[in-house]
């Protein structure tokens, strides 16, 4: 059947069903998102509070940001130490995890269902339980600090200590990553583990020479999606911090729901998210181009 | 598909799966004490990381049934003395917990209805209709998934506003009707892709159309794919913040997670009561986590390494 030739009718049949199956998405993508994506470049350029009609102003905003607005660098820099800390202290923290899970151990099922569990819970509630662990004199950081005889900070009322709190709590799903590492651990071949063994490779040559360089289209994953999801960092901010103190955690998600939603900037905001859409489209263009050179790909005849 | 990374390796083929025969001997039976030293100094590493995983949780619990004055007793306490259930009923009370949870529940029904519809209806034409365009309307569905929220989020509030639905859940719910998420799609095509074509030829030729197919033949094989897209929907829809934020206004109209927010900033609760409620939040959350769990990672492994 597959092999007969189909004339053109049926082919065009096809190709009719096909457009009538994705239309959901079609229409949704045209209304919700393409609409969306232009109309916010549009409104970039524009002073508007939604109950106005939008007043055409250039570059303003732009140039407002870089001269004027100065919480905008801020926000940027908070945005930036947090990922710059937070991603590779989760995808090697996740590595390690998922090196030690992988290891044939006893109820090593149980073991990775529970590093595995932090990760998949999110939102107000878990933010609302860290700002408890993080209070300084209730809260059972300070409280385990203490009984080593460290006088814990003030964590979220520190403007020195409220952004490494995030950064520490973020460490705590870090399951997710953990989890595709695994997954990707045990599909390298043992052979090659084998053959190495017997050219002599001791345990930290073969991790080095035969696992990292297998599983670096995982690194190279995780790595992307750590970027992307780190540099729109809201929520746990919002309810934890609301960007203080003294805009020590004013990330800049935070920092463009508050220009849209409560000083109702809507042309301000969209500039903000396209920046922001733009400096993550640069820099996993960026990560794109370098994976060349460090993601291995099995078959592929680069290096 | 490997679903079953929460096996032990030696099951699944890791390391020394080739001396396993018909009874998987113990760990430690055949092993150099070298290896069981080692073994029993990574289990040591993972349980200090467990404690580390679990102890919010049980002080989460443990506070949640403490009195007043032993949330700020000094030293602290780490069990209350007696377990303060009525914390429970009083902050169930305090807000408008049933009406909450029935608006919860609808925004995860109405999204999930229309997420599961409508994201495989999108990957049944991506995966098993031909047309000349469909390689790069493809290629559209992945790069939407780059793209972040925030750019599409201000004109879709003046869009919602102007059409008068702040206020209401059409915001919420009516886009997941409209594709169900590109992530979503691309999860139904791969696995949508795995099934031999021989089932439509052999639909077709008993006369079912693609719709039928889609319906009859495709749905029913594809269980496991549709259950991990049901799950991560519940799960996001569940634990939603900043949709009800911008588009749901008061107490009355909010759902759980929203309404947890607004109890923390209108009342000025004490910490048993917040975590009272915080615990309702999640326990459904990881009780789903441990039924379904091998949904869970089979979502991941899907979008992690076939991706």
């Amino acid at each position: 059947m597959a092999l007969v030739r189909q004339p053109s009718a049926a082919a065009k049949r096809e190709a009719w069903a096909f457009h009538l199956f994705i239309s959901p998405w079609l229409i949704g993508f045209i209304v919700f998102t393409l609409f969306p994506v232009v109309a916010s470049l549009a409104l970039s350029f524009t002073k508007y509070n939604v109950s106005q009609p939008p007043v055409w102003i250039g570059l303003k905003n732009y140039r407002d940001a870089l001269t004027v607005d100065p919480s905008f660098f801020l926000s940027l820099r908070v945005t930036w130490v947090y990922s710059l800390a937070s991603i590779p202290l989760q995808l090697s923290l996740g590595l390690i995890i998922a090196l030690l899970l992988n290891a044939d151990i006893p109820l090593v099922s149980v073991w990775r269902t529970l590093y595995y569990l932090p990760s998949v819970l999110s939102g107000v509630a878990v933010a609302v339980l860290w700002t408890l662990i993080f209070h300084p004199s209730s809260g059972i950081l300070n409280q385990i600090l203490a009984k080593f005889g460290v006088t814990g900070p003030l964590w979220l009322y520190s403007k020195d200590w409220a952004l490494p709190a995030l950064i520490i709590m973020s460490l705590w799903g870090v399951g997710g990553s953990m989890i595709i590492y695994l997954s990707s651990l045990q599909g390298v071949p043992t052979t090659l583990y084998e053959a190495a063994t017997i050219d002599g490779a001791n345990g930290w040559k073969r991790f080095w020479n035969i696992t990292l360089p297998m599983i670096t289209p995982v690194v190279f994953f995780n790595l992307i999606m750590g970027i992307i999801s780190s540099l729109q960092t809201f929520t746990n901010a919002f309810v934890m911090t609301e960007g203080g103190p003294e805009n020590a955690t004013l990330f800049f998600g935070l920092k463009l729901y508050y220009a849209a939603f409560r000083d109702i900037r809507m042309g301000y905001a969209s500039m903000m998210a396209w920046v922001l859409f733009i400096i993550i489209m640069l820099l996993t263009l960026a990560v794109v181009k370098s994976s060349e050179a460090w993601v291995y790909y099995e078959g592929s005849v680069k290096r | 598909m490997s679903t079953n990374i929460m096996q032990p390796s030696g099951v699944t083929g890791g390391a020394g799966a080739s001396a396993h025969t018909s009874r998987q001997p113990r760990w430690y039976e055949g092993k150099k004490a070298s290896e069981i030293i080692s073994k029993l100094l990574i289990m040591l590493v993972l349980l200090a990381g467990v404690a580390v995983i679990l102890v919010p949780f049980v002080w989460m619990l443990s506070v949640s049934f403490m009195n007043r004055a032993e949330i700020y007793a000094n030293p602290p306490k780490w069990i209350p003395s007696q377990f303060r259930w009525s914390n429970y009923r009083e902050a169930v009370t305090t807000i408008p917990f049933m009406v909450l949870l029935r608006n919860s529940m609808f925004l995860v029904i109405g999204r999930l209805i229309g997420t599961v519809l409508s994201a495989s209806l999108v990957a049944f034409g991506f995966a098993r209709l031909r047309a000349p365009d469909s390689g790069w309307l493809f290629v559209v569905v992945l790069a939407t998934m780059m793209l972040p929220s925030s750019v599409t989020l201000i004109p879709q509030f003046v869009l919602f506003t102007k059409l008068r639905w702040v206020n209401t859940f059409k915001p919420l719910i009516v886009p997941a009707w409209f594709g169900g998420g590109a992530y979503n799609v691309f999860l139904l095509r791969q696995f949508f892709m795995t099934i031999p074509l021989d089932y439509d030829d052999a639909a077709r030729i008993d006369g079912c159309g693609y719709f039928r197919t889609w319906w009859q033949i495709i749905l029913p094989l594809s269980a496991p794919a549709l259950a991990t897209v049901a799950i991560f929907n519940i799960m996001y829809s569940w634990n939603d913040f900043m949709g009800p934020l911008i588009y749901l206004k008061s107490m009355t109209e909010s759902t759980l997670s929203l309404g947890l927010y607004f109890f923390r900033g209108v009342y000025q609760p004490e910490w048993n009561h917040l975590m009272a409620i915080s615990v309702l939040l999640i326990l459904p959350m990881i009780a789903m986590f441990f039924f379904a769990q091998r949904l869970f990672i089979q979502g991941v492994v899907i979008s992690g390494v076939k991706g």
